[in-house]
């Protein structure tokens, strides 16, 4: 099983197909319009207990379009990406543009904003891989894992891959396309004991397969965090300093991310409306963002409103520094954007990194969460209460798994009361960063 | 076999197949390509859907959205093995590409012979129209500012009003090559406010929503502008009042109706056939055994008429059923799809879904709810001395192998001395499944299902759910608020 793709051909065509749509968007009174276009192409398999469980191929296209009539706009949108579609997409959003409200701020962004410089930000490397060395990798990274003593069984290992391009286009002319390709791997496992069966996974990711890690360190590294956890208690209720993984310190970042987005803030949804220039972090402390970063996750030229990027510092010396704006939430607020529409492309920290131990040292005696369940995060008020699972620590020591537990406060301050940062610094995903130490939060367990 | 075709398929034929010159008995050469050596099952999912969306904000419409989606899945099984491929096309060029791709997925073996074609015959859950096209786009922004304009009206302190509606009409049809020819036109449709309130600098939110398996038209009929706006500024205003909540090991009642989100996490998930057969769920093995408390009975029900989890037939062209899963305490049945009722020697209980024709099959729950029990839902509050009383839900999360769950409250309140005092800001509370049902100690004669507003994601996959229960009593579970 295997299929070609020519992401130069698609480039092309999703390139004319955009340029389709504008012009027909023109012919049919539109005053301006925009065009988002998007083909991926991947394999995904999996495996389980050293057998072949699924291998799915996939194609996915799919057309956006955004038209504006004055002030009034309509969108619409298809996963049929030819002519006769293309003209009932166009069509349509025309029609809805003739019913929806004035809206003021609707619109393109500036036509000076739009991006000039266009970079190749080396984020397209294809995989040239057959379904049977699919497999054939999967089945190493599981059998990795299951040969650890103790693990009873696997919940599967699965590998992706797959490579697209995206177009987006509008009425000023400007027409911006990017390849792309990701690939990753996983592998999930089930320990047991006397008090129940306990599972957890771990993953590599890039967009270079170069860049991953080897299947045999995914599938070793599965099979410890699997059994780690047994022998898991409960903590007890009371106040304590909570270390974050890296990977859960990117969601506390996601949740900053949020509260700082233009869209939550004219919303009035966000618990850092009109706080810019605050203090809410310790003045050590910052956030950066890269998009032009050769290479990485999220790079792109571009926005989603075809703005130039550029670096942005959204938290410095402890302060909100800047929104992270698009055109329209930009113009809602009366402020310019920050060529944020699609959201933030690579966030970096601008801080001290301090050995994992040593925050632990810091720490003296508290939690560390190594996963979070469920939504408890309220963004207007920056409530945060969520299902935790980790490790107590004692002396600044690890002692032994906790499970079924709470971890409770407020995002306001537990971001105040950030206590350093560690250097295991987690990059498979778009924001980088290590673990983070809050000072205190409510720990609710037996 | 033609003249006694039900009316569904036809018409599902027409809107999928005629457009790329394909008919119904294009199909066996199209699944022939999918049934290859050594498969031993294949199916052909159609599907075509067309989503509208229309937003109000500060009081205008000013966002509208159409999309149009469609294609066909191809699946091929052999063993545990599954082959999967799809294209946007239906066609009998992309069914030959797309089958052929699926097959790979072993290549020796015999090659089976493809069953003759039964039309299934289901009773129809929910009537087959399109429900996007009663209201015109005059009156379904009309339905929107009125939301606007009561949630406004109804207190000073609601300074942002967002309201949502929401319709999809989605025609599919199944061929299988055990013989399945089976069709469906499923509406779904949605109301949504959402507020924020304001007081003294403090700010909070409220939202409630719902619809079902019908048309825009009876959203409207049924006053749901008013309604959802009413209960929107209610909840904010309750949480503007709201406390601290309590941290740590409490007594808990949970109300009727949405709270029934406890049940599809802390039960449902772990009888999904999948997870039974592999034996990673808590559940494994535990078939006839005590999982809950005595009176505690749970059925998973996709026969409800409209209901926004309901399936007349599911994606595997099973005839929607209402299976019992625990019954006064006793496990007593798995939701399975044809995979995994195959490799468990069970019989499918018509929960395989899918998100879309790009997406694989899984059991996955319809309308999930526990029945009614006999208590007074007033004596359930007084037998608390101290505790928690949580009457709504953000949403849940499960771990299906340890059994852990948590859900996080959106509206709650104290209860002290057998009496309902102070609102208590968002708390989530966690458990592990088994264990919670065993703690139900008081069952409420007051079941109720939830307002359609459900979706649960399993995989990557998001589809449709409703839940559903009786205030019910907890005798002890860990509350994560912050106040030790």
């Amino acid at each position: 099983m295997t299929q070609a793709f020519d992401a130069a051909a698609q480039q092309s065509l999703l390139e004319s197909r955009s340029r389709m749509a504008l012009e027909l968007a023109r012919r049919l009174g539109a005053d301006a319009c925009e065009v988002g276009a998007s083909v991926d192409q991947g394999m995904g398999v999996s495996v389980r207990e050293g057998e072949v469980e699924t291998v799915e191929l996939s194609r996915d296209q799919g057309i956006a379009v955004t038209v504006y009539l004055g002030t009034r706009k309509g969108s619409a949108s298809s996963t049929d990406a030819g002519e006769a579609s293309i003209r009932a997409v166009v069509e349509k959003a025309v029609a809805i543009a003739r019913h929806t409200g004035e809206d003021p701020a609707a619109g393109l962004a500036d036509a000076a904003l739009m991006a000039t410089e266009l970079p190749d930000l080396d984020v397209h490397h294809p995989w040239a891989l057959t379904t049977e060395q699919a497999i054939e990798l999967a089945l190493a990274c599981e059998a990795a894992g299951r040969g650890r003593a103790g693990i009873k069984s696997s919940d599967g290992a699965s590998l992706s891959s797959g490579e697209g391009v995206r177009v987006y286009a509008n009425s000023h002319g400007f027409l911006g396309s990017q390849r792309g390709s990701r690939h990753s791997f996983s592998c999930m496992l089930i320990a047991e004991d006397e008090a129940g069966m306990q599972r957890d996974y771990d993953y590599t990711s890039a967009r270079n397969p170069r860049d991953l890690l080897t299947p045999e360190r995914v599938g070793e590294s599965a099979a410890e965090r699997t059994l780690r956890r047994l022998g898991a208690r409960r903590p007890a209720t009371g106040r304590l300093p909570v270390l974050f993984d890296p990977s859960l310190a990117a969601g506390l970042v996601g949740s900053l991310m949020g509260a700082i987005a233009g869209g939550n803030l004219y919303r009035q949804a966000s618990f850092l409306c009109d706080r810019l220039g605050d203090s809410l972090f310790p003045e050590w402390f910052g956030l950066q963002e890269r998009p032009m970063e050769v290479g990485a996750m999220a790079s792109s030229p571009f926005d989603n409103d075809g703005v130039q990027t550029r670096d942005n510092v959204f938290i410095e010396d402890g302060r909100l520094a800047s929104y992270m704006l698009s055109a329209y939430s930009a113009r809602r607020l009366g402020m310019q954007t920050t060529a944020n529409a699609g959201g933030a492309r690579n966030l970096r920290l601008a801080a001290p990194l301090v050995p994992r131990d040593e925050l632990l040292a810091r720490m003296g005696r508290g939690v560390v969460v190594t996963e979070l369940m469920g939504q408890g995060v309220n963004a207007v008020t920056g409530d945060y209460s969520r299902g935790a699972a980790g490790f107590w620590v004692e002396d600044g020591e690890v002692q032994y798994p906790v499970e079924e537990f709470t971890i409770a406060g407020n995002l306001e301050a537990m971001y105040r009361g950030l206590a350093g940062v560690g250097s295991d610094t987690d990059t498979r995903g778009s924001i980088h960063t290590g673990s983070w130490l809050i000072d205190e939060m409510t720990v609710a367990g037996g | 076999m033609t003249t006694s075709r039900p009316p569904l398929l036809d018409e599902a034929a027409d809107i999928l197949l005629a457009p790329g010159g394909l008919a119904l008995d294009d199909l066996e050469s199209g699944l022939g390509h999918a049934l290859g050596p050594g498969i031993d099952y294949a199916d052909l999912y159609f599907q075509r859907s067309w989503h509208e969306a229309w937003v109000l904000e500060d009081g205008e419409v000013k966002e509208a959205s159409y999309n149009i989606d469609g294609g066909v899945g191809v699946r091929s099984l052999a063993g545990e093995r599954t082959g999967f491929a799809y294209s946007n096309q239906i066609t009998a060029d992309a069914l030959a590409e797309t089958g052929r791709t699926a097959a790979g997925i072993v290549r020796s073996g015999s090659r089976l012979s493809l069953a003759r074609p039964m039309a299934v015959r289901a009773e129809l859950r929910y009537g087959g129209v399109d429900p996007l096209t009663g209201l015109s786009a005059e009156e379904k922004i009309a339905l929107l500012k009125a939301a606007d304009r009561v949630a406004r009206a109804a207190d000073p302190a609601v300074s942002q009003v967002s309201a949502s509606l929401t319709g999809v009409h989605e025609v599919v049809l199944v061929r299988a090559s055990d013989g399945t020819l089976a069709a469906d036109i499923r509406p779904l449709v949605r109301f949504n406010v959402s507020v924020i309130a304001v007081r003294d600098g403090r700010r909070e939110r409220g939202s409630a929503g719902g619809g079902g398996r019908y048309t825009m038209a009876r959203l409207r009929d049924e006053n749901v502008a008013e309604r959802y706006a009413k209960e929107a500024v209610r909840q904010a205003l309750v949480n503007l009042e709201a406390v601290a909540a309590p941290a740590g090991q409490l007594p808990v009642v949970l109300g009727a109706g949405w709270p029934g989100i406890l049940l599809h996490e802390a039960v449902g998930h772990g009888l999904e056939g999948d997870f039974n057969r592999k034996g990673s769920s808590a559940f494994a093995g535990r078939m006839g055994q005590r999982v809950a408390a005595k009176g505690v009975t749970v059925v998973d029900d996709a026969t409800l008429a409209d209901r926004r989890g309901s399936m007349s037939v599911d994606d595997e062209g099973t005839p929607g059923q209402n299976t019992p899963l625990i019954e006064d305490g006793i496990l007593t049945g798995y939701m399975q799809d044809k995979l995994n009722a195959r490799l468990m020697g069970m019989t499918p209980t018509g929960n395989a879904r899918r998100e879309s024709f790009a997406h694989l099959p899984m059991p996955r729950m319809t309308n999930t709810y526990m029945l009614a029990g006999e208590d007074d839902p007033q004596d359930i509050l007084r037998s608390v001395k101290r505790g928690l009383y949580a009457v709504s839900f953000g949403g849940g999360q499960v771990d299906i192998t340890s059994g852990k769950f948590v859900f996080s409250a959106s509206e709650a309140y104290l209860i002290e001395d057998g009496r309902i005092t102070a609102p208590v800001k968002g708390a989530t509370l966690i458990g592990n499944g088994p264990e919670a049902m065993g703690r139900v100690s008081m069952i409420g004669h007051d079941m109720e299902l939830d307002t359609g507003i459900g979706v649960c994601g399993k995989e990557g996959q998001g589809v449709p759910v409703g839940v559903g229960q009786p205030t019910l009593k907890l005798d002890e579970l860990t509350v994560g608020g912050t106040q030790s």
